[in-house]
């Protein structure tokens, strides 16, 4: 017989591995944070992930050097919804130069749950979207926003 | 009753043990559960062995010296052909070709058979359900010469939409490519008719069998298929190694693909002959140990007997259809088990398929998740992504219910239960 008992399998699984899918995750991707258009944005971009099939597309309304408002749209896993909606929090409020310094390291230890660098990918999509619709002006942009 | 002929029921915990990696504890403590058989299976000792045989007794290039141990190597290499062309039974060995894999395969006559006989307005007919090695070296050739490639639909339920063949395959249609078995829907579709209705317009057919010469009869002469294409690492093979079969009187025609070695008659400074068939198509030193691998998974295979396997990966098969089936919210793309060999690909409502498939892991179950290399085909289901169990005949039915399990676990976490 090449199986084991099945609550020492549970019990390993519980140990050897750290929860992914914690609280604040899931209730950030059942219910995201600014998931939809953002009326008068004046950036935005949309990017994939054709290897899983993910796509996040985010708008932002950039008013006087700030992100007045952050909003994101797409289909995907649990982490890209999630960190998407985390992001989208953390984004509003803060200057162009903030987002633009905020990094990798720093989008991942907002997600807090530990990821393998296989997820690590989804957690970052929605955070390179953001970094390139910093200079993506939309084609109605009233040009009080960053150009890059 | 009229008389069945009897097949021994296939016990897998018997042939497990010849599969060193089966007995794999993902890390370290929980048994692997191997359900990714389409993208690549495993090789069983005897297979590895034959390899290891090859390098530290019988290696050495092939074709190419007077010594002994070139010709050992030669025969070696070329009795694996053999075993191949006997396996597909094809009428000769120069029919069998070694290729990379199936990808390399379709690629070699999609340049040398597409671009010396297919010239814009002419048609290719694919289907829906492609595998892209199968759909973007057509697309490719279409670029070269202006051609249309055009799609057999796929119905919801997963299978051909034929209804309307007979608009499709016609006099422009110069080549039907067409994958034997879906390597997402599992549907096993109607070859036979498909090819008899292209050669009646005279046209060649092109059967993608990477998904089927694992699983089931492939033999040539009875499909009168022109092309075949299959991998070695899918049926117990190594990678690198795969088959093209042509039939004889169409590759003779065929300019060569590659240049090198090997390939050639006589080489002047400016030009050469082309050699016979099959080196014409296997420039430069072939993938000569495994070729062997290959041989000898063959040989494996015919122990086990195609029908056995066919039968008990049914039985896997209908078990897991009965088993999703009872777990609310799961959707199960392509028909029932009677018109699917062993691949079951599915969605579970609301939840992402690589969070299903994250959750299997975490039992120790090794499904896929995402569009399997069959991009078109999830859009017209509706579908981003999914999830895909696959079986050999080493899986057992207690492997499919860990599967349930580990999906009514995966809807717990993501509190969709
Ligand atoms: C139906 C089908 N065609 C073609 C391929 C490509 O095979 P390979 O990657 O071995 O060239 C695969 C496997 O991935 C397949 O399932």
């Amino acid at each position: 017989m090449y199986w084991r008992n099945k609550e020492q399998i549970t019990q390993v699984m519980m140990h050897s591995e750290e929860e992914i899918y914690q609280e604040h995750v899931l209730d950030h991707s059942d219910d995201p944070y600014h998931r939809g258009r953002c009326i008068d944005a004046t950036h935005a971009h949309e990017d994939d992930n054709p290897l899983c099939g993910d796509v996040v597309r985010v708008e932002l309304r950039i008013q006087d050097q700030r992100v007045a408002e952050a909003w994101f749209d797409g289909e995907g896993c649990c982490i890209s919804l999630a960190s998407a909606s985390m992001l989208m929090e953390e984004l509003e409020g803060k200057t162009v130069q903030d987002v633009r310094n905020f990094g990798a390291e720093q989008m991942l230890s907002l997600f807090r749950a530990k990821l393998t660098p296989n997820r690590q990918k989804c957690c970052l999509l929605s955070w390179k979207v953001v970094q390139s619709a910093l200079y993506s002006p939309t084609n109605d942009a009233t040009g009080n926003g960053e150009t890059g | 009753m009229p008389a069945v002929d009897a097949i021994t029921p296939i016990d897998p915990h018997a042939w497990r043990t010849d599969f060193p990696i089966l007995e794999t504890r993902i890390r370290g403590t929980c048994p692997l559960i191997y359900l990714d058989n389409a993208a690549t299976a495993q090789r069983p000792r005897q297979v590895i062995q034959a390899m290891v045989s090859a390098y530290e007794e019988h290696y050495a290039n092939v074709h190419r010296g007077v010594h002994w141990l070139s010709d050992q190597s030669t025969d070696l290499y070329e009795n694996s052909r053999e075993k191949v062309r006997s396996f597909i039974n094809a009428v000769h060995c120069h029919e069998v070709i070694f290729t990379a894999g199936t990808t390399a395969a379709i690629n070699l006559v999609a340049r040398s058979w597409g671009d010396s006989q297919v010239k814009a307005g002419d048609e290719i007919l694919l289907t829906m359900m492609e595998h892209h090695s199968n759909l973007v070296p057509w697309q490719q050739l279409a670029e070269r010469t202006g051609c249309t490639i055009r799609f057999i639909p796929v119905r919801d339920n997963g299978t051909l939409a034929l209804d309307n063949i007979d608009e499709l395959v016609t006099e422009r249609t110069k080549i039907v490519a067409i994958t034997a078995i879906s390597n997402v829907l599992g549907t096993i579709n109607p070859l036979q008719e498909i090819i008899s209705k292209a050669h009646a317009v005279e046209a060649k057919v092109l059967v993608d069998a990477a998904q089927s010469a694992p699983h089931e009869v492939l033999d040539v002469q009875q499909l009168q298929a022109d092309f075949v294409a299959f991998s070695g690492h899918k049926m117990m093979g190594p990678s690198g190694i795969g088959v093209l079969y042509g039939r004889e009187t169409i590759l003779e025609r065929m300019p060569p693909f590659m240049g090198g070695g090997s390939m050639i008659r006589r080489v002047r400074l400016d030009g050469f002959e082309s050699g016979d068939l099959p080196a014409k198509f296997e420039a430069g030193t072939p993938p000569i140990v495994p070729a062997i691998g290959l041989a000898s998974a063959i040989e494996y295979l015919s122990r086990i007997g195609i029908a056995a396997i066919r039968e008990h990966e049914s039985l896997l098969t209908q078990r897991t259809h009965q088993l999703l089936q009872e777990v609310d919210g799961v959707r199960i793309l392509g028909p029932g088990p009677a018109q699917t060999a062993g691949i079951v690909s599915f969605v579970l409502d609301r939840i992402h398929a690589h969070d299903v498939a994250q959750i299997c892991d975490r039992h120790g179950v090794a499904i896929r998740a995402g569009h399997h290399c069959a991009m078109p085909l999830h859009k017209a289901l509706g579908v981003n992504a999914s999830n895909r169990a696959s079986f050999y005949f080493y899986n057992t039915l207690d492997e499919v219910d860990r599967l349930a399990a580990a999906l009514k676990d995966a809807k717990k976490i993501m509190r969709r239960a």
